[in-house]
């Protein structure tokens, strides 16, 4: 599974690359594996107010309707617009333009996210 | 409390083929290979190979097993020929179904019942007490290797199998054969909706057929295929899964299945009172077929139907269709059923998202 190191883990399988734009996030290769080919991606509204651990998005492949959390507390500020057309990017490219949404992260709030090592660690137990 | 897991006998070439695996009814079985998607496409293409080594096979023989079952299942199986079956249920008093099976002739008094994993050993308990004869009916779980070759290119496959100048049986029979000269039970049936083959075998010689039929079958485009892809294509084909569109609280006729429940024979069988009630004078619940659009959230089980704004029943097994690029579902409802083409809604996730009342045969026959 390609975990890059560069990024910030959640244990349910969301990544966290913080930048100028804000933090953006997607899912995991390993998530993007399990789940099987993407059809339907439901992405929340652009202003929204998420708490760290919400329920905030939905990807579904043909097996099933997997839920995506919210990985820090913030508001959203932007939704990945191409998805829609084409969910499989999730699948070819989970790092990369299958970006899910970006999020402002409130400053000061700790967020428990892991590390590209100790996420991995976490799906060989 | 804790099942132990049982292992398919085809394990060993699931692992090989690096099959993701997941825990079905007790067993553990490939859910993907290559992936869900391509295998779907591969079996309504070309042919898909499935381990269905769970399903379990009963065997009702000797003197009274003809009288047995003609007192037992929906569908008379005095009708059935000598290597004939057909689609049947085991009902319980109020109807509802215990388990769908294929039930197939085999003799005067010789018959084999392929039933569902999850219900094999209720089957078993409900058939040995109707009867209080254990020794008609035999079968433990576990004791053959079974595997479903689908496709349009089933047939050739299997004729590279078969012994010179044998023929592969007709739709809904099963023949006795052998495949690279090892008996095997071969019977024209499936879950998909295409031609294809049930094959059962020893539990030894499993692993030898089903290597020789994915080698066989690669220049024609054969890939073996999970439970994944076996449950997306049967409910494209509109088939029941026990356990979601069939249970003890669900009728033949509310599932839509009423042509196998034969009324036209004089003896009883459990329900039949119910069913014939609700033959004559329809049922309070129906099964409906639904289907979503492109770029919609799919059906999946368990979603509120509504109809006018009110909640007319759920969805009991939806899918995101791959061949079709929309949702499709079969819905439990409350009689009188809007037609065919009148809008609907399902509910996911709090939103309604808009639907169509549609045949249960997803597919448009080729």
């Amino acid at each position: 599974m390609n975990t890059p190191t560069d990024l910030l883990y959640a244990k349910t399988h969301e990544w966290l690359r913080q930048g100028k734009e804000g933090g953006t996030v997607g899912i995991t290769d390993y998530a993007q594996s399990a789940l099987g080919d993407v059809v339907f991606v439901e992405l929340p509204k652009t202003g929204r107010k998420v708490t760290a651990g919400e329920v905030i998005a939905t990807v579904e492949s043909v097996k099933a309707a997997s839920d995506i959390y919210a990985p820090v507390t913030g508001e959203i500020t932007e939704t990945n617009p191409t998805l829609s057309a084409d969910p499989g990017l999730i699948n070819r490219e989970p790092y990369e333009s299958g970006w899910l949404f970006r999020i402002q992260a409130d400053a000061g709030k700790n967020h428990a996210l892991l590390s590209a090592s100790d996420y991995s660690a976490t799906l060989s137990s | 409390m804790d099942t132990p897991i049982s292992s398919s006998p085809l394990a060993s070439c699931h692992a090989e083929l690096g099959a993701r695996m997941i825990n079905f009814g007790g067993w553990n079985l490939p859910v993907e290979y290559t992936g869900l998607l391509l295998e779907h496409q591969a079996t309504r293409q070309a042919a898909g190979l499935f381990d269905i080594s769970h399903m379990g096979q009963i065997k009702a023989q000797g003197a009274g097993a003809l009288a047995a079952l003609e007192s037992l299942l929906t569908n008379d199986p005095a009708k059935l020929r000598t290597g004939e079956g057909h689609y049947t249920f085991l009902t319980n008093d109020q109807g509802g179904v215990i388990d769908d099976l294929l039930l197939y002739r085999l003799g005067p008094e010789d018959f084999l019942l392929v039933v569902n994993a999850s219900r094999h050993e209720e089957d078993l308990r409900v058939l040995r007490k109707a009867q209080n004869n254990r020794a008609l009916f035999q079968g433990d779980p576990g004791t053959k290797a079974g595997m479903a070759l689908q496709g349009p290119r089933a047939e050739a496959i299997l004729a590279q199998l078969l012994p010179a100048g044998e023929t592969s049986p007709m739709r809904n029979t099963l023949i006795e054969s052998k495949l690279l000269g090892i008996p095997a039970t071969i019977a024209r049936t499936g879950y998909t909706g295409e031609d294809g083959f049930e094959i059962f075998t020893s539990l030894e010689d499993g692993p030898k057929i089903w290597r020789a039929l994915l080698e066989k079958g690669k220049p024609m485009g054969i890939l073996p295929c999970g439970l994944g892809a076996r449950d997306s294509l049967r409910l494209e084909a509109g088939l029941p899964l026990n356990g979601q569109d069939l249970s003890p609280e669900i009728t033949p006729i509310e599932a839509g299945l009423g042509f196998f429940v034969d009324l036209s024979r004089p003896r009883p069988f459990p329900g039949r009172a119910q069913l014939e009630q609700a033959k004559k004078n329809g049922a309070r619940r129906t099964t409906i077929g639904l289907v979503g659009q492109p770029k919609q959230a799919p059906p999946r089980h368990g979603y509120p139907v509504f109809h006018n704004g009110n909640q007319i029943g759920e969805i009991t097994s939806g899918v995101p269709s791959p061949t079709l690029g929309y949702g499709v579902a079969l819905a439990l409802i409350t009689t009188p059923a809007p037609a065919c083409g009148q809008d609907l809604e399902f509910e996911v996730r709090g939103r309604r998202v808009p639907a169509k009342v549609s045949p249960r045969k997803f597919l448009l026959k080729k």
